[in-house]
Formats: C-alpha cells, sequence, structure tokens
C-alpha cells in the first residue's frame, strides 16, 4: 500500500549519510502518541486472537441449519456434536450457515494477525537477504535488480492470483503469493542503505584494510536496517491483511473451512442487504486493524529517524 | 389533374408509403440475468445447463416431449413404424430453414442424430440399435434398426442434458469431441444468435427469427408452438446476486433467473416484481467407487446412512416452501417415484452409520471432497455434508475449487492425495432424474461409466431390460428394482429435491408453463 | 535529452524480457497437462494427443518460448481457451471500462486530493491539518469492496440517485457513462486520494519552510501565487512518483472494484481467466499489465527530467 513512501525514501536515503537510531530514540518512539495507539491496539487484537476460545466462543464450524441467520443479540440453543444442548447468545448473529459470527470474528482474528505477522517477517527476511547481496556484490547487483523491477512491472494482484492459481489453495500458499510482490520493494529499500553506507569513508577505510565483508554488513549496514525495515514491516503487514481480504473476496484467498475475516466477508457479501452484520462487524475488525498497524508505522518511522519524517 | 393536386396526392401517398414502410417503434427486448455466463456454446458437448438454454434459443428439436412427457412432433411433420418395428419413418414439416436461409433436409437430421450418438449417454445407449440411416428424399429419412428398441423415441425427444437439436449437415460434421464454435451457431430456432453483438462475460444477443414457422398448436412442455412475442433478448451477466436483484427493481433488467434463497424475502416485498419458484434441481452426492475408503460397498452405505436430506436442504435452502425432501433416486414428480430400499438412507442416522462403519472395518481413511466455492447454489454443500458424516464417525477433508477445476479433477482415478477425490457433490435438473436411463448414475457399465466408476452387472442387465421393454408395469418393477440394487451398492445418493427462485418484472407474461428457462410464448408488456 | 530517454528505454527491455519468460512459464508451472486442460473435461486421450501435438506442446520449452514469444511480439496471444475468440480481441473488447475507470479514478484523486494535501500544509498543525491525515490513513486502511458496496448501498440503493451497476460506453451516451462510472471511480479513487493527499501536503511544507518562500512573501507575493508558483511546482516531482507507482495499486483495485460493480474490464477479465485457467489469458494480461506499468514510469522519468533538470541519472 505505501510502497510509494518507501520508494521515494530509498531514493533520498541513498543520498544521505545516517547513523543508526539509538536507544534514547526507540524510547522516544514509545511515547510517541501515534505508536502508542497503535500499540494498544494490536496487543487487544493479539489478545483476542490468543484467549479466543475464552471469550464466549463456541466452534467457528459448527453447522446449526435451524439457526440460520439469527440478528445480532438472538438467543438460540446449541446442538453440539455429543448431542447435548447449550444456550448462547450470538452476539454478533449467525451466518447462512447458522455459524456463530462472534466466534468466527474471533478466531478469524488468529488467521489475520498470523497472516499479517509472517507476510511481514519472510519478506523482510528474504528482502533483506536479497538486498544486502545486491548492494554489497557489484556483479549480483545488475542481474538481481532487474529480476526485481521484472517483479515489480507485474502488479502485485496479478502476481498473487496467478500463484494462488498454480499453486495448491491453502494457507501457506496465500502467504507465499503475497510475500512474493512484496519482496522487491524491501530489497530496494536495503540496498539503498548497503549503497549509502559502503560511501561512508570509514568504511571505505575498513574495506581497504582489508576487513571482511561479512563482518562488514554486521557491524556498519545491519544497525542501519533496522529502523527502516521495521517502519516498512508494519506496512508490509497491514497491506498483507488487506491483500488477503481482497484475495478471499475474489474467491482465491484462504480456504473458506478457516474463519479469516477476508472469507468472511467474502461470503457475507452474498447477502449484505437483508444481513449486512455478516459483513459489518468482520470489516469493523480488518479495518481496525489495519489502521492500528498502518498508524503504529506512522508514529514509528516520525519518532525513528526525524529525516525519514520530512519526506512524508 | 391540376398540378398541385398531383403533387398533394403524390406527397399524401408518399407519406403513406412511408409510414407503412418504417420500422416499428424499437422493438421490445427482454434483459435477464441466467444462472451463468455462456463460454460453449455447443449443447451436445457440454454438460452445462446454460449451454442446454442457449440451446432452447437457437435450435429446434426432431421430436419433443410435452408437459406429460408424451413424445410429440416438433421439427418431423409425422413419423411412422413398421409392423416389425425396425424400420422408422420420419417427415419433416415444410417450409423450414436454417438461419443462414438454406432449408432444412434429412441428410441434415441424420448427421445430427449421429453426432449425438456418439457423444450423449443416452445417444450412446442408442446406437448400438441402430443399423443404418437411410435418406428417402429431401424431407424424408429413416432409422432402420437392428432389433426392436423401445426407447428410440425416448432418445430422440431427450429434453435435456444433453437434448438432441437438428443441426445443419456441415455443423453436425464437427467432431464429437469438438464443440461447435461461436461462428457454427446456425440453428432453425425461434431465436437466432447475433455474434456481432455477443460480448463474452459480459452479454448474450439473440433476436427474433421473423422466419420461424411455429407449430399449430399451442406449447406444452417442450413441445407445440413456439412463438417468439419479443424483437430481442439480451443475456446479460452480473455474477453477484444482490447487484442483479437492484438492477432488476431499478427497471435496468427484466428478470434474474436465480435468485439467491436469502434474497427472496427482499424482493418478494416488491410489488412490481414476480418472485417465483421455477427450476426443480435435486441435489446429490457420488462416491467414487475406485479409491479406498469407498471402494467399499458398507462403507458407502454408511455414508448413505449418514447424510441428512432434510438438513441438508434446511441449510441450502432455508424456506421449507421451496425443498422436498424426496426418499427416491427418481424425481417426487416422476412416474417412477418409489421409496423401495430407502428406508433406512438419508435421515441422517449417525449412530447407524457409525456401527456400520465399525461392521466395515473402516480405518479412518480421510474422504476428500472437492468442494465448489463459486457457485452459490452449491456452495455450502461440502461443509453441511462434512459435519454431518463426522457425526458418524468419518474423517472428512474439504478441498475448495471452483467449479471449472472441480470438473477436471473428477475425470482422475488418481488417489485423493495425488490429485484425485473421494465423493463429489452437485445439483441436477429434475428433467434429468426421470428415470433409470437419463440417470447417468446408474450407468455401472464396467468399461464406459464415469464420475465415480461404479462397475455391476446386476444393474447393468436391470437396465438393459429396462430399456428393451416396452410394457409400463415391467419397466416401474425393474426401476424399482434397481433403486433397491443402488441402496445396497451405493452410486448415488439423493439429497434432496428443491426450486430454485426467480424473479421477474410483472411486465413479463410467460403464456405457458415453462419445464425450463424459455423465452419464446412470453410476452411483454 | 534523447539519448536520456533511449538509454532509458534500453534498460527496459532486459526487464520486459524476464517479464515475458515469466507469463511464459506459467502455463508450465501448472500442476497437469496443458493440453487435457485446453481439451476439456470429457476429451479422450487421442484427443489430448491430437491437441498437444496441433498446439506444438510436445516441443523442447526453449522452442515452445521463443516461438511464443514471436507470436507475442506481433500481438497473437492465441485463442482464449474458453470464450473461443482470440485473446486480443477479447482484450480489446474489455480495455475501454478499464481504461476509463482509471482515468476516471486518477482525476478524481488528483482533483479531491491536491486541494486537500494544500489545505493541510498551509494549516499545519491545525484540526483540518489533522482530519486530512487522519482521513488519509483511513482510506488505506479500508478494505476496496468494503468502500465500493458502502458507496453502492448509499448512493445507488438508498438514495437511488445512480444506477447500481454495469458499464456504459461513451460512444452509447455521454451522460449514462459518467452516471455509472461515477461511484467506481470514486471507491478505487479513495486509496490514490489517501496517498496524493499525504504527498501533497509534505512536499508543499517543505518548500514552504524554504527560505526562497520567505523572500517571495517578502516581496509581497501573494499566497496564491506562493503556491502556484512554486509549492506546487516543487510538489510536482513526489506527486509523479506515486502516479507512476500507483498504477499497479490501480489496476488491484479495479480487479475488485470491477467485481463490486459488475464493470466487463479487464480487472474481472483476470479474475474470471485465473479461475477458469485461461493460460492465453492470463499470459496475455501478466505482459499487458506489466507493458503498462513501464510505459506509464517511463513517461514519469521523462517527466521528472523535464521539471526537475537536477533529476538525470
Amino acid at each position: 500500500m505505501n510502497a510509494s513512501d518507501n520508494d521515494l525514501q530509498a531514493q533520498l536515503l541513498a543520498t544521505r549519510p545516517r547513523a543508526a537510531a539509538r536507544p534514547s530514540l526507540w524510547r522516544k518512539a514509545l511515547r510517541n502518541r501515534r505508536v502508542m495507539t497503535g500499540a494498544v491496539i494490536l496487543v487487544l487484537m493479539l489478545l483476542v486472537a490468543l484467549l479466543a476460545p475464552w471469550l464466549g466462543t463456541v466452534d467457528p464450524a459448527l453447522i446449526d441449519v435451524s439457526a440460520r441467520n439469527l440478528k445480532p443479540g438472538e438467543r438460540l440453543s446449541i446442538t453440539l456434536d455429543n448431542g447435548s444442548a447449550a444456550d448462547h447468545t450470538a452476539y454478533f448473529g449467525t451466518d447462512n450457515l447458522g455459524r456463530d459470527v462472534f466466534s468466527r470474528v474471533l478466531y478469524g482474528t488468529r488467521v489475520s494477525l498470523v497472516i499479517g505477522a509472517a507476510v511481514a517477517v519472510i519478506s523482510l527476511t528474504i528482502g533483506l537477504v536479497i538486498g544486502l547481496l545486491a548492494g554489497f556484490f557489484r556483479h549480483l547487483d545488475g542481474p538481481v535488480m532487474r529480476v526485481m523491477d521484472a517483479m515489480m512491472a507485474i502488479p502485485g494482484i496479478l502476481l498473487a492470483i496467478t500463484l494462488v492459481a498454480i499453486w495448491k489453495g491453502g494457507m501457506l500458499t496465500v502467504i507465499l503469493a503475497i510475500v512474493v510482490p512484496d519482496i522487491p520493494r524491501v530489497v530496494r529499500l536495503v540496498r539503498s542503505v548497503v549503497l549509502s553506507v559502503r560511501e561512508e569513508p570509514y568504511v571505505e577505510a575498513a574495506e581497504s584494510l582489508g576487513a571482511p565483508t561479512a563482518w562488514l554488513l554486521i557491524r556498519h549496514v545491519l544497525p542501519n536496517t533496522v529502523a527502516p525495515l521495521i517502519v516498512q514491516g508494519t506496512f508490509l503487514c497491514a497491506a498483507a491483511m488487506l491483500s488477503e481480504a481482497a484475495l478471499s473476496f475474489l474467491g482465491i484467498g484462504i480456504p473458506p473451512e478457516i474463519p479469516s475475516w477476508g472469507n468472511i466477508i467474502a461470503e457475507g457479501r452474498a447477502l449484505f442487504r437483508v444481513h449486512p452484520h455478516h459483513i459489518f462487524y468482520p470489516s469493523i475488525f480488518l479495518a481496525l486493524t489495519v489502521l492500528a498497524v498502518n498508524v503504529l508505522g506512522d508514529g514509528l518511522r516520525d519518532a525513528l529517524d526525524p529525516k525519514m519524517r520530512k519526506n512524508l | 389533374m391540376k398540378t398541385p393536386d398531383l403533387i398533394k396526392h403524390s406527397l399524401a401517398a408518399l407519406g403513406t408509403a412511408l409510414a407503412l414502410a418504417a420500422p416499428a417503434v424499437q422493438g421490445q427486448t427482454i434483459k435477464v440475468v441466467m444462472h451463468s455466463d455462456l463460454k460453449v456454446f455447443d449443447p451436445t458437448v457440454s454438460t452445462a445447463y446454460i449451454v442446454r438454454n442457449h440451446g432452447y434459443m437457437v435450435f429446434d428439436q426432431l421430436v419433443a416431449r410435452d408437459e406429460r412427457g408424451v413424445v410429440k412432433p416438433q421439427m418431423a411433420d409425422k413419423w411412422e413404424t413398421s409392423k416389425d418395428g425396425l424400420v422408422w419413418t420420419f417427415t419433416l414439416r415444410d417450409g423450414q430453414e436454417w438461419h443462414d436461409g438454406t432449408p432444412v433436409t434429412a441428410e441434415d437430421c441424420i448427421a445430427s442424430i449421429k453426432r449425438f450418438n456418439q457423444r450423449d449417454a443416452t445417444g450412446l445407449r442408442a446406437a448400438p440399435f441402430i443399423k443404418t440411416y437411410e435418406v428417402v428424399n429431401a424431407k424424408t429419412f429413416r432409422i432402420v434398426l437392428n432389433e426392436p428398441y423401445g426407447l428410440l423415441l425416448d432418445s430422440l425427444s431427450k429434453p435435456s442434458l444433453a437434448p438432441l437439436f437438428m443441426m445443419p449437415k456441415k455443423v453436425a460434421e464437427t467432431p464429437a469431441a469438438e464443440p461447435i464454435k461461436p461462428e457454427q451457431v446456425i440453428g432453425s430456432g425461434p431465436f437466432i444468435f447475433k455474434r456481432d453483438e455477443w460480448r463474452p462475460g459480459e452479454k448474450v444477443v439473440y433476436v427474433k427469427n421473423t422466419k420461424y414457422k411455429p407449430r399449430a398448436e399451442p406449447p406444452s412442455g417442450l413441445a407445440g408452438g413456439k412463438v417468439a412475442y419479443v424483437d430481442r433478448v439480451e443475456w446479460i451477466a452480473i455474477s453477484d446476486g444482490q447487484t442483479a436483484l437492484a438492477a432488476l427493481t431499478n427497471g435496468e433488467i427484466d428478470m434474474v433467473e436465480i435468485l439467491a434463497n436469502d434474497l427472496v424475502p427482499l424482493a418478494a416485498k416488491n410489488k412490481s416484481l414476480v418472485v417465483e419458484p421455477t427450476w426443480k434441481q435435486t441435489y446429490f452426492l457420488r462416491p467414487n467407487w475406485v479409491n479406498p475408503p469407498f471402494d467399499n460397498p458398507k462403507i458407502r452405505q454408511a455414508a448413505m446412512i449418514a447424510l441428512n436430506q432434510e438438513q441438508i436442504l434446511k441449510g441450502m435452502v432455508g424456506d421449507a416452501r421451496n425443498y422436498k425432501v424426496c426418499y427416491s433416486t427418481y424425481a417426487c414428480n416422476s412416474p417412477f417415484y418409489t421409496d423401495a430400499g430407502m428406508g433406512a438412507m438419508v435421515r441422517g442416522d449417525a449412530k447407524r452409520a457409525a456401527a456400520l462403519l465399525k461392521e466395515a472395518g473402516y480405518d479412518g481413511t480421510p474422504i476428500l471432497l472437492p468442494h465448489t466455492t463459486d457457485l452459490p447454489v452449491l456452495n455450502n454443500l461440502g461443509p453441511l455434508a462434512k459435519q454431518q458424516l463426522e457425526r458418524a464417525g468419518f474423517k472428512v477433508e474439504l478441498a475448495p475449487s471452483d467449479w471449472q477445476s472441480l470438473t477436471m479433477r473428477l475425470r482422475k482415478k488418481e488417489k485423493p492425495s495425488e490429485g484425485g477425490w473421494s465423493a463429489y457433490m452437485s445439483s441436477l435438473d429434475l428433467n434429468d432424474a426421470q428415470n433409470p436411463i437419463d440417470r447417468g448414475s446408474f450407468n455401472t457399465n464396467c468399461k464406459t461409466s464415469f464420475l465415480g466408476w461404479p462397475c455391476d452387472d446386476k444393474m447393468e442387465q436391470m437396465r438393459d431390460a429396462f430399456a428393451r421393454t416396452s410394457d409400463p408395469a415391467a419397466r416401474k418393477g425393474l426401476a424399482r428394482e434397481m433403486q433397491e440394487r443402488n441402496a445396497e451398492i451405493v452410486t448415488v445418493i439423493p439429497l434432496g429435491e428443491y426450486s430454485a427462485v426467480s424473479a421477474r418484472s410483472i411486465k413479463l407474461e410467460p403464456t405457458f408453463k415453462q419445464p425450463l428457462t424459455l423465452f419464446y410464448g412470453v410476452k411483454k408488456k | 535529452m534523447l539519448s536520456f530517454i533511449v538509454r532509458r528505454m534500453l534498460a527496459l527491455l532486459p526487464v520486459l524480457l524476464l517479464v515475458a519468460v515469466f507469463a511464459f512459464l506459467v502455463l508450465r508451472m501448472v500442476p497437469g497437462d496443458p493440453a487435457a486442460i485446453i481439451a476439456g473435461e470429457t476429451a479422450t486421450t487421442e484427443q489430448v494427443a491430437e491437441i498437444r501435438q496441433r498446439l506444438g506442446l510436445d516441443q523442447p520449452l526453449a522452442k515452445q518460448f521463443v516461438i511464443w514469444l514471436g507470436h507475442v511480439i506481433k500481438g497473437d496471444f492465441g485463442e482464449s481457451y474458453f470464450f473461443k475468440l482470440t485473446v486480443m480481441d477479447l482484450i480489446r473488447q474489455r480495455i475501454e471500462p478499464t481504461l476509463a475507470l482509471g482515468a476516471c479514478a486518477l482525476m478524481i484523486s488528483i482533483a479531491v486530493a491536491v486541494p486537500l494535501g494544500v489545505l493541510a500544509a498551509f494549516r499545519q498543525g491545525s484540526r483540518i491539518d489533522d482530519m486530512v491525515m487522519g482521513l488519509s490513513v483511513l482510506g488505506f486502511s479500508v478494505p476496496g469492496f468494503v468502500l465500493g458496496y458502502a458507496l453502492m448501498y448509499v448512493f445507488a440503493i438508498e438514495l437511488d440517485w445512480l444506477p447500481v451497476q454495469g458499464y456504459t460506453r461513451i460512444a452509447d451516451g455521454l451522460g449514462p457513462f459518467l452516471a455509472r462510472i461515477i461511484l467506481p471511480a470514486s471507491a478505487l479513487a479513495v486509496v490514490y486520494i489517501a496517498l496524493i493527499a499525504r504527498i501533497t501536503r509534505t512536499s508543499v511544507l517543505e518548500v514552504l519552510n524554504e527560505d526562497y518562500i520567505r523572500t517571495a512573501r517578502a516581496k509581497g507575493l501573494t499566497e496564491v501565487e506562493v503556491l502556484v508558483r512554486h509549492a506546487l511546482r516543487n510538489a510536482a516531482v513526489p506527486i509523479l512518483t506515486i502516479i507512476g507507482i500507483g498504477i499497479g495499486l490501480l489496476i488491484g483495485g479495479a480487479v475488485v472494484t470491477e467485481s463490486v460493480f459488475a464493470i466487463p474490464g479487464l480487472g474481472r477479465l483476470t479474475v474470471e481467466a485465473v479461475l477458469s485457467r485461461d493460460f492465453p489469458v492470463i499470459q496475455a494480461l501478466i505482459v499487458l499489465f506489466s507493458v503498462a506499468y513501464v510505459m506509464v514510469n517511463l513517461l514519469v522519468d521523462i517527466g521528472y527530467a523535464f521539471l526537475d533538470p537536477r533529476i538525470r541519472y
């Protein structure tokens, strides 16, 4: 989503020398209002995800055809698999198959958070490695960047849906399909950091004195990548959650038995005029979480590098 | 006459001539959102209902079944049988033309029947009985049989999946495995396919065939006079049900062929719409005999016992007025309906199924159930079946896929883990569930059966006997026995009948009871 | 200048070639036999073999690629498996709605976002600024289809001001065309507005803090003149960047928006092609979208060179 920010950042970073974010800067970051808000909401979501089974939920896959499309707040009697009956309030109503929307949305938190985090971590890792290699080894730089350009030329969603079409469907496929188009942007960011650090006099001096490349990488380049990568990671996470929702909406995302917010919205879209509660609740959760992550990223960027702030 | 008068009169005459020659006010158009988008144009090759419906727009049948299932002449004027029942002579009606202006001849009909017999299950069954075809003259031809075949007329009048339509010889000579191309859609039916206005994924356009000569008698079922009252029909592609309903409410379109069940109350509130159940179908499941665990008949039976028709119908359809429990492999309105053998079946008896599983030695091999995600009328079958089977102790894995991929997957005999399948679920038009011959799942010929590859000599013998006899009592008896046999070997599990609901503007007036979605015989106010 | 353009175009060639290789390999990466997929669900083994031979699918991979590439350069992507039309015809039929949608979305975005960004910059720190920034973050947090349905519900269903769905070609009437395009274009524009507003604000802020602005103000230039002559021109570069990179976003958004509003464009074609495994169409779309993206960015680069002589790398 914010790829644009980062490309611009990358270009501008390439022309400015910088120092790694110092510890005091991190403390300042934590006190930033936006970071606080975003972090609080995210922690709440995390708690919801972890505690889902104990928050008044039932099995999100439990079908009950006599309880279809109940309105939020209605009470019903659930027949469990072992035949016994239990009373239950459907806080968010039930869906087309009588499944409890509240339970599905809460369990969906797990899926969306996992996808967001997984995509961010995997993209950052792969992008970091490739970016470091491209930045440091001149003869790798050309071909790698051409491949990255080619990857960026194909629209992300087209690439993602093509990959999902080729591989078997499933959570891993969706994660990888969202990761692949994201890699070039991370690579460009990392590479620009590497390039700018390499031109520092002390690095050149170290190289001429025979310092091994790996040591240079770890000692000088990596610390400088941490801050921008974390910021970028948050945006990747937010974008990934939205991408999963879009893929599920189009029918090519997470398999429908796994309740993800995107899936719940996709299944509910067919009836949103008569039963808007099917998509209202997951949409709110999705928008709120994505918002929280974006705000967190914004705040982190402002706090960790004043120079970055000037750009956006 | 004085010159000015001459001019006056001439002008008047000219004016009248122009007025009479002027085209009628912009012709009437029906815009409809059909249940699916049309991508294939060959009703003989495709098993999709949308292609069948397209067929009924542009093609015509030689003989057709009326609303009571009696075979009546359609393109044929009459037919005669020789005393020994081996020679059938058909005479065509006069003056029929293909859409490109060439006349319909006997050779065209023979070519069409030949192609049908190479491709369609009912046609394939008839083919060995036919010795030869003979052209008598341009209007007349004969089918000469090896031995009497009671189902010849049934075969020639087949209404659904796939219907037998007459096509020009040059089109019917397309090999049976290749679908005909859009430019080959040349029929003799009441509408003409307008290829230049066709926009794939957007709309399909048909215009009235002004040269079509409808029969004199009133329409009944698929027989009788097919009169096109409107000039133009457009099939518009809108995949989202609510968008389609909103377009209908706004008057942008005239009809939505299938309305999602949960939208029906919303549509019903609108006084300018007629909302009624129109398309009767039945859900079913077919197990794959090739792979474990369904290679064991007892385990197949356990599945049949564990599934619950009523619950599935409730979950898929919701409104009890639109579904009907029918414990039979034949349609409840079929002359062959019987509930023999179905006493314990599809009633969701989890305990009994669990006991049977134990007895059969079920070892927990998971069942792979491919389930569609892009067809609202089928989407929820997977989760519903899974829960019912699991309650009996089956292990079930759902494999979500779009319908097209699913049909590809169904051709594979490999193990589920290698891309195969254990069972699949779908929906069948009730027109196709009327008797044991049309019911494709009863084809248990070990060489030619498909989609599950059931193999049972006993069932095949009964099918053969059914085809050869014309005695109604004997047929009923055989049909009953076949259903009982199915309850033992399980080639198909019926999962309940339902009516798909359609919504149309009150401006549209069908003039007769339609067996499927047709646009002839429909007036627009 | 000319050599700059030529150099940039040459640099694009390897990128396009890589994209072509990927597009070609897509069909081969699918598990299963391409010939069987084309032949259809009830074809026999002989028919599948015949199709394999006829379409050259039994040749070595490299040779197939070269042949394919040769066709592609001439604009021949073969025939769609499902629609029985040539791919180019199919795309030609569907391209107008997507272009119109994109162009309208872009126009709406710039028309709305630039003034918002400028306003936020001139009133930096005020409630208006906070609101614009807040709305902007909201803009790229809400999923596109939710926005689409919300707009449809409010304007087309409840208020009944506009038609619900579909697309009317411009040739069939400008009025109906506008009525149908405005909701989907607005839904699509929201993300773009969010981005452009932010970057406009930042760029304008940057400029406003420069010394020469103080000088200009001291000289007596009005705010409007300051804005137009200096701030906007400097903001142009980053805005151009966003437009270039945002093409990818626009295409992604179009896929979803066209699905919501039943617009028969390339976005919906993409989804249909992927769902039906219609590989010639998928390949063509990959190549065409990438070429479009690359071309737009080339224009953006040229635009840079015009606007800022310092950027000539």
